[in-house]
């Protein structure tokens, strides 16, 4: 089996045209997806491979097509809806929430919605504070849909079909700085992943490091520098944020006996709060340290570069984060 | 029983019932009850020792001779004159 | 048939033991084990105590090593109540062949105290020691009121050049404090290097690995195949010393906190009764003499049955008498300190096999050879100082207990006796008793059975 460099962008087109090929109930849509070729550019050339049925620009209403979207599932498609940004997706809240979401539970069973909902989330491109929020936490909070956040490559490729094939409504949080990283993939048939565990990212015996999507390259390179200095850091990705993979966390964190949760969302109220209540819930007797956490600061989403920098994780945050919690009590 | 039988009988039978007291160190004088400080059980213990290491029978009329050291060495050496 | 499983935990070997070391195990996996059996050494605060196990069936699994201490309660060993319900080995097989002792390694069921976060705030401010603490809540859990109680406990700190105890508030991580407890560090000997001095794993496995070198310590630790240097038994028999003082310190603030003492005293002639008892020990073998001792306790225990309202507890605010008459017997060990084992059903002995009871008891427990069984369950005590040149004596009374009777010194004085004077042998016996169980009156009649019984050796 040969290999081929290939980009998160890629692998996420890639998923999405293969499973086009694979069932003709799927079809994507979205605000320029089409001729476009996507705000991302993730649908590049699909339009002029699949023609217009299948690869649909839709108008500047996330209500109406994610509405759509939910009414397709409903008729026995298996659509994949973009929505440009996680902010943007606010404007379908109620679609999601109210109808996607809820169907299954209020129809007795029914009708389920197999809706495969795309957007983009996070900062870190100085695209200010309409564009860069990283709102999945919110999302994690609902029952009745799956959220997962593919961080590499594999799980951009993979994730896709295994969400098409689920009964129920998922929604992918694509992080906009991982659409350029690039890396190897075997070239050959696209590899489905599950979407129900996370992953330890980087085995480590002194500290776990909890993450996903967008933060889990923050999170490496800091595990890198801090290695240097004799700190073994474990590094899980949750890659499925709802429901949570408690076994995982608490399996790492019942072996370094300390935790830090580092998650682009605000703090208050966010999902590295849930983490930590529930590593306290059940591994409260094995820590060896208060949990820590890293999180964006609480203010709408700077534009200016060293201030976007300041408000979001950076490797050396996780570096003092860690410090703190295997340190020298300084 | 000869003078030093007597001593080793003591020094046995007093590490049975006080074994931190340091038999070849104590004066003669040297008073179970408030020095070694024997209750009336260990002091009965002391006696029973004696007794079989003397292969007699100590009577209660003989303790006021039995109330020091030097008093139960005399003591068992005086029984070998007796017998 | 399947075998009932059950565990064997630490037994609760008097009012003032919250924990006890595993000093040896007696038995191993596979051992069929009878009501009553030996099968463990534990040793507490006070002495090292042979326990007993009260359910016959076959040890399954020793979960708790030699040298671990736990609280009370915790499981020491799995059993299984069938018997030979373990399917039979292969012929060949010879017994010796199976393991006779577990592979060591962390301890199974050596779980922590079960405290929330505001039992160990509460903890904290009081200065209490969790690992200490028994919990009474559910599932063993350490409840506000145990917290409370424990720190009402606490000793003074002891002075001289002993290391600090450590501040009040002093701040651990929950897992160092599960490492403390399983590898056996005192928290009081461990420095905490984390955030404001908090202590944490390795701060303990650092003070683990330290132990060694420090010789009291290590006494502490010592296997007990092992033997000591000098040094080192002088100090763990002070330490142990201590440890014991502390304990008697608790239960006695407890006692005079909690029990509205009175006291009545009596003279009582014994010329006529000690020279029945010479001319007895005539005729006794000499392991059998009656010492006055055993009369004083046989008295009483004729005297507890003639008036039970001072023979047994006062328990959740109310007297529980005792069906039977079970003789508390402080005995002083060699090298200081106390100890009361119990003479049980002794209104059952006569005088004779109640000395012979009482010097086995008083033997052993000088030797640390009790067992678990003969430390408890206590329904009155005798406390005897008379030997000591004590006239008198006011004692305190052993929670839960209700009463105990003081012995002082047998005095030769000038006695009026039917109208002549002469010299006479004289004792004088003190009760004191819980004013919340009985009165004044209840307790002279006490007095008076024990006198009359004590003129009345012959009817002993």
């Amino acid at each position: 089996m040969t290999t081929i460099e290939i980009t998160y962008r890629e692998a996420m087109r890639a998923a999405i045209r293969d499973a086009l090929l694979r069932d003709d109930r799927v079809f994507l849509m979205g605000e320029d997806v089409g001729r476009y070729g996507g705000c991302f550019a993730v649908s590049l050339g699909l339009l002029e491979e699949f023609g217009p049925e299948r690869i649909r620009d839709t108008p500047l209403s996330e209500s109406a097509f994610v509405g759509a979207g939910i009414g397709a599932a409903l008729g026995g498609k298996r659509p994949i809806v973009e929505i440009m940004t996680v902010n943007f997706s606010l404007l379908a809240l109620d679609q999601i929430l109210n109808n996607a979401a809820t169907l299954l539970h209020m129809s007795g069973g029914q009708f389920n919605v197999p809706l495969v909902i795309r957007m983009t989330t996070g900062a870190g491109r100085q695209l200010a504070a309409q564009h860069s929020h990283s709102l999945e936490g919110w999302y994690a909070h609902i029952p009745g849909i799956r959220i997962v956040a593919p961080a590499t490559l594999e799980d951009a490729q993979g994730m896709l079909w295994t969400a098409l094939r689920d009964p129920d409504p998922v929604l992918i949080f694509e992080h906009g700085s991982l659409y350029q990283m690039k890396g190897t993939l075997d070239n050959g048939e696209i590899r489905p992943v599950d979407i129900d565990r996370a992953a330890v990212r980087r085995p480590g015996r002194d500290v776990t490091v909890i993450t996903y999507g967008g933060t889990l390259g923050t999170c490496l390179r800091a595990a890198e520098e801090l290695a240097s200095d004799g700190v073994d850091v474990e590094v899980v990705d949750l890659r499925t944020l709802r429901p949570l993979d408690d076994a995982t966390v608490l399996d790492s964190v019942t072996r370094t006996h300390r935790a830090v949760i580092v998650d682009e969302g605000w703090r208050s109220g966010s999902l590295s709060a849930e983490i930590s209540a529930r590593i306290i819930e059940q591994a409260f007797y094995d820590l060896d340290a208060p949990v820590e956490r890293v999180c964006s600061a609480e203010v709408p989403m700077p534009y200016a570069k060293h201030l976007e920098d300041a408000a979001i994780p950076q490797p050396a945050d996780v570096v003092s984060a860690v410090r703190r919690v295997v340190g020298d009590g300084s | 029983m000869t003078r030093d039988e007597a001593h080793a009988a003591m020094r046995d039978a007093l590490r049975q019932v006080a074994p931190d007291a340091d038999f070849d160190t104590l004066p003669p004088e040297t008073s179970l009850r408030d020095d070694l400080e024997l209750d009336s059980l260990d002091f009965e213990n002391l006696v029973v020792q004696l007794s079989e290491r003397a292969g007699t029978r100590i009577d209660e009329d003989a303790y006021p001779q039995l109330t020091t050291v030097g008093g139960c060495v005399d003591y068992l050496a005086g029984l070998q004159t007796a017998r | 048939m399947a075998a009932d499983t059950f565990e064997f935990t630490m037994p609760s070997l008097g009012a003032d033991m919250d924990e006890g070391k595993l000093v040896e195990w007696l038995v191993k996996p596979g051992d069929e084990v009878a009501k009553g059996d030996i099968v463990a050494v534990v040793e507490t605060a006070k002495s090292t105590i042979e326990v007993e196990c009260f359910h016959p069936g076959v040890v399954d699994k020793l979960i708790v090593e030699p040298g671990t201490t736990v609280p009370v309660g915790a499981p020491l060993a799995t059993m299984s109540s069938g018997r030979a319900t373990e399917p039979s080995r292969p012929a060949a097989v010879p017994a010796e062949s199976t393991p006779a002792t577990p592979a060591p390694g962390p301890v199974a069921g050596d779980r922590p105290p079960v405290a929330g976060p505001l039992i160990r705030r509460l903890a904290s401010q009081l200065g209490v020691d969790l690992s200490a603490v028994h919990g009474t809540g559910h599932d063993g859990a350490i409840t506000r009121a145990d917290v409370r109680r424990a720190a009402s406990r606490q000793p003074e700190p002891a002075p001289g050049p002993q290391p600090p105890p450590p501040p009040a508030g002093v701040r651990i991580s929950p897992f160092a404090q599960q490492l403390a407890d399983k590898l056996g560090v005192d928290l009081a000997t461990v420095t905490g290097t984390g955030r404001a001095g908090a202590i944490r794993a390795e701060d303990v496995r650092a003070a683990a690995e330290r132990k060694p070198t420090e010789p009291a310590a290590a006494a502490e630790r010592a296997e007990p195949t092992e033997q000591p240097a000098p040094v080192s038994r002088k100090e763990a028999a002070t330490d142990r010393n201590e440890a014991m003082r502390q304990v008697t310190a608790r239960l006695m603030a407890r006692s005079k906190r909690e029990i509205p003492h009175y006291y009545l005293r009596t003279t009582v002639d014994v010329t006529d009764t000690l020279a029945w008892v010479r001319e007895r020990n005539r005729e006794l073998p000499i392991t059998e003499r009656i010492l006055p001792a055993g009369l004083f306790l046989r008295a009483t225990a004729l005297a507890a049955t003639e008036v039970p309202a001072l023979n047994g507890y006062w328990q959740d605010d109310a007297f529980v008498p005792s069906p039977t008459v079970n003789l508390g017997l402080p005995v002083s060990l060699r090298g200081g300190g106390l100890i009361t084992p119990a003479i049980a059903d002794a209104a059952q002995l006569d005088l004779a096999d109640l000395a012979v009871k009482m010097r086995d008891l008083a033997t052993r427990a000088k030797a640390g050879r009790l067992r678990g069984s003969e430390l408890t369950g206590a329904t009155i005590t005798v406390t005897n100082l008379g030997e000591l040149g004590v006239e008198l004596v006011y004692g305190v009374i052993y929670p839960p207990q209700v009463a105990l009777v003081g012995i002082g010194k047998i005095v030769e004085r000038p006695w009026a006796v039917d109208g002549e004077l002469r010299v006479r042998s004289i004792v004088t016996i003190t009760l004191s008793a819980d004013h919340r169980a009985t009165d004044g009156a209840t307790g002279a009649r006490f007095l008076s059975a024990l006198s009359r019984a004590l003129n009345q050796p012959e009817r002993m």
